[in-house]
């Protein structure tokens, strides 16, 4: 444990001056700023459409969700696996790591958790800045109607589902960028994936969900049971699981890859 | 039974179907400077990445102050330093950032950094980018990282690679500093032996993976006996004086020929004698051959 915790924090300090760091924060802050910039900008419109505190929120929390969940999140999920292996293989560094009186396993699971944490770090920041931003524009434009409804429950939900969804596309790009040092072979592969994912989502194939770059668009599809409340639909879909245990056996599987391949 | 620092017993390694290092039996005596000596691609890199079990290799066949490498991997590297090839250094970090990085994979005190940056010279470069550095400076910060854990063995693979003269001094005097001041063992390798010649008290030097000799300084130096250099166009009639005088010609070619040299009584001898039976000796001198050919002529016995 102490080991893991050590890699851990490690790898916060490696990578705190570059991209795939800074980027789990300012994607946030960025998209919902803009996403909330907009509605100011055009509460005057949004005033006479006269939307009911649920159905403001669903708009301006599912702008923010379409882009992040749809299109960005899924690059940023590649990008940043890619990175947290890239600092290894670009610096000639993975030698000297397995040369420490370290753990292997340890060392592993602390690059995998690190790209984990990461993703946590930026969609907890979305959820929060979504509903923070929300209730910053309630109190600028005091006509708005977000005060008449809570989103937190709905949001929460909403965003575990996507960090739980994106599990299966982190591990699968993890172990290709573990695989491969250069940058063409992962990133390719993800964005034909990821292309994939959204259509075979869109046009609701129904093995989609069998495919881990289809979860987060499926994930964010949310039927409605009839007469249930909006917020009592299931974390835990098919799509879900699937992605989960992509990540489990992608996770172990890539333990094994970096054991049984040598140091050159 | 000596104690050794590192042991290899019988060490074979294959890339594929390659065989990168044959039937190794490496004895590297603590508190030595053992030059690890080999031309460019011999299997010095491989060897030390075994010894830092990088790669794998079968059990009992590799021994780190005794211990079986592969069953006490983390309690071995943790005695050990090492600088493997090219220093592996994050390019986006300052060189103190480096050296506090490794601080806390070991965990030691920070400030230990700092020190290690005036020991190697870089504290006025501490705060720069180590992407900036050049060639030099990173060869210096790879041996900081190296010594931070103030490791009890060392492994240094060519160290001073890009290093100045004044560089190459620096660490040479560092080494010596480290094994007899410190009790460190070091395991040193390099393509030059007159690099290693002036520091290292033991040598291995290793050809196509095979370790062609092993011992000390002084056991290398006595393979280098200085001989006798005849220079005369008689060469087949000289051969027979000197074999009716029962001294043995070690190597002839069309124009000079070598025996053992014993003193320069005999050597002046031999000239009387070959002049007198009528042999022309246009020059007769002793020769000893450096280490620098006695480290060719090793190294080409299995090319």
């Amino acid at each position: 444990m102490r080991s893991l915790y050590i890699s851990l924090t490690s790898e916060f300090y490696k990578s705190r001056k570059t991209l795939a760091f800074w980027a789990a924060i300012l994607l946030p802050v960025l998209i919902c700023g803009l996403v909330a910039f907009g509605f100011y900008s055009n509460s005057e419109k949004l005033l006479k459409l006269n939307y009911p505190g649920l159905a403001l929120w669903g708009q301006y929390s599912g702008a923010t969700l379409g882009i992040m969940g749809m299109l960005i999140l899924p690059f940023y999920v590649m990008f940043m696996a890619f990175s947290v292996n890239n600092i290894e293989h670009k610096n000639d560094t993975w030698k000297t790591l397995f040369a420490q009186p370290l753990n292997k396993f340890s060392i592993y699971a602390a690059k995998f958790l690190y790209a984990v944490l990461l993703l946590l770090i930026c969609l907890a920041l979305f959820a929060s800045l979504t509903i923070a931003f929300g209730y910053l524009l309630q109190v600028l434009v005091p006509k708005f109607t977000f005060k008449d409804y809570n989103p937190t429950v709905l949001l929460f939900k909403f965003y575990s589902k996507l960090f739980l969804a994106s599990l299966g596309i982190l591990s699968v790009q993890f172990v290709f960028s573990l695989i491969w040092s250069d940058f063409l072979k992962p990133m390719g592969i993800g964005f034909v994936g990821i292309i994939a994912g959204i259509i075979t989502a869109n046009v609701g194939w129904q093995y989609a969900y069998l495919i881990p770059y289809s979860d987060p668009t499926l994930a964010l599809k949310v039927t409605r049971v009839k007469g249930a409340k909006l917020e009592d639909f299931l974390i835990f879909s098919q799509e879900i699981w699937v992605s989960v245990i992509f990540a489990a056996v992608m996770f172990i599987l890539g333990y094994f890859i970096l054991l049984k391949r040598n140091i050159k | 039974m000596r104690n050794l620092a590192i042991e290899t017993i019988g060490l074979t390694y294959k890339f594929g179907s390659q065989t990168v290092v044959k039937d190794l039996s490496l004895q590297v005596p603590q508190g030595s400077i053992y030059g690890f000596l080999g031309p460019n691609g011999a299997g010095k890199t491989t060897t030390i990445k075994i010894l830092l079990n990088l790669l794998k290799t079968p059990s009992d066949q590799v021994f780190i102050f005794g211990k079986e490498i592969n069953s006490n991997r983390i309690a071995s590297l943790k005695r050990m330093g090492s600088l493997v090839e090219q220093p592996a250094i994050y390019a986006h970090l300052t060189g103190k950032e480096n050296l506090v990085n490794r601080c806390m994979l070991l965990g030691i005190k920070k400030a230990k950094s700092a020190e290690m940056l005036s020991l190697v010279g870089l504290t006025d470069a501490a705060n720069k980018k180590a992407g900036q550095y050049s060639l030099g400076m990173k060869q210096r910060l790879g041996i900081a990282l190296a010594l931070i854990s103030d490791p009890e063995l060392l492994l240094l693979d060519e160290p001073t690679n890009g290093l100045d003269p004044n560089g190459i001094i620096e660490i040479r005097n560092l080494m010596i500093d480290l094994t007899t001041k410190h009790g460190k063992t070091i395991l040193v390798s390099s393509h030059l032996l007159a690099e290693i010649e002036k520091t290292a008290t033991h040598v291995g030097i290793i050809n196509k993976g095979e370790l062609l000799f092993q011992g000390t300084i002084g056991e290398l130096h006595d393979l280098s006996k200085p001989s006798v250099k005849i220079e005369t166009e008689q060469i087949q009639k000289a051969i027979t004086i000197l074999a009716t005088a029962g001294i043995e010609v070690i190597s002839k070619d069309e124009h000079q020929l070598s025996v053992a040299f014993n003193s320069k009584e005999e050597m002046g001898n031999i000239n009387a004698l070959l002049v007198q039976n009528g042999v022309t000796v246009f020059s007769i001198g002793k020769e000893r051959k450096d280490l620098e050919n006695l480290f060719l002529d090793i190294t080409s016995k299995n090319q």
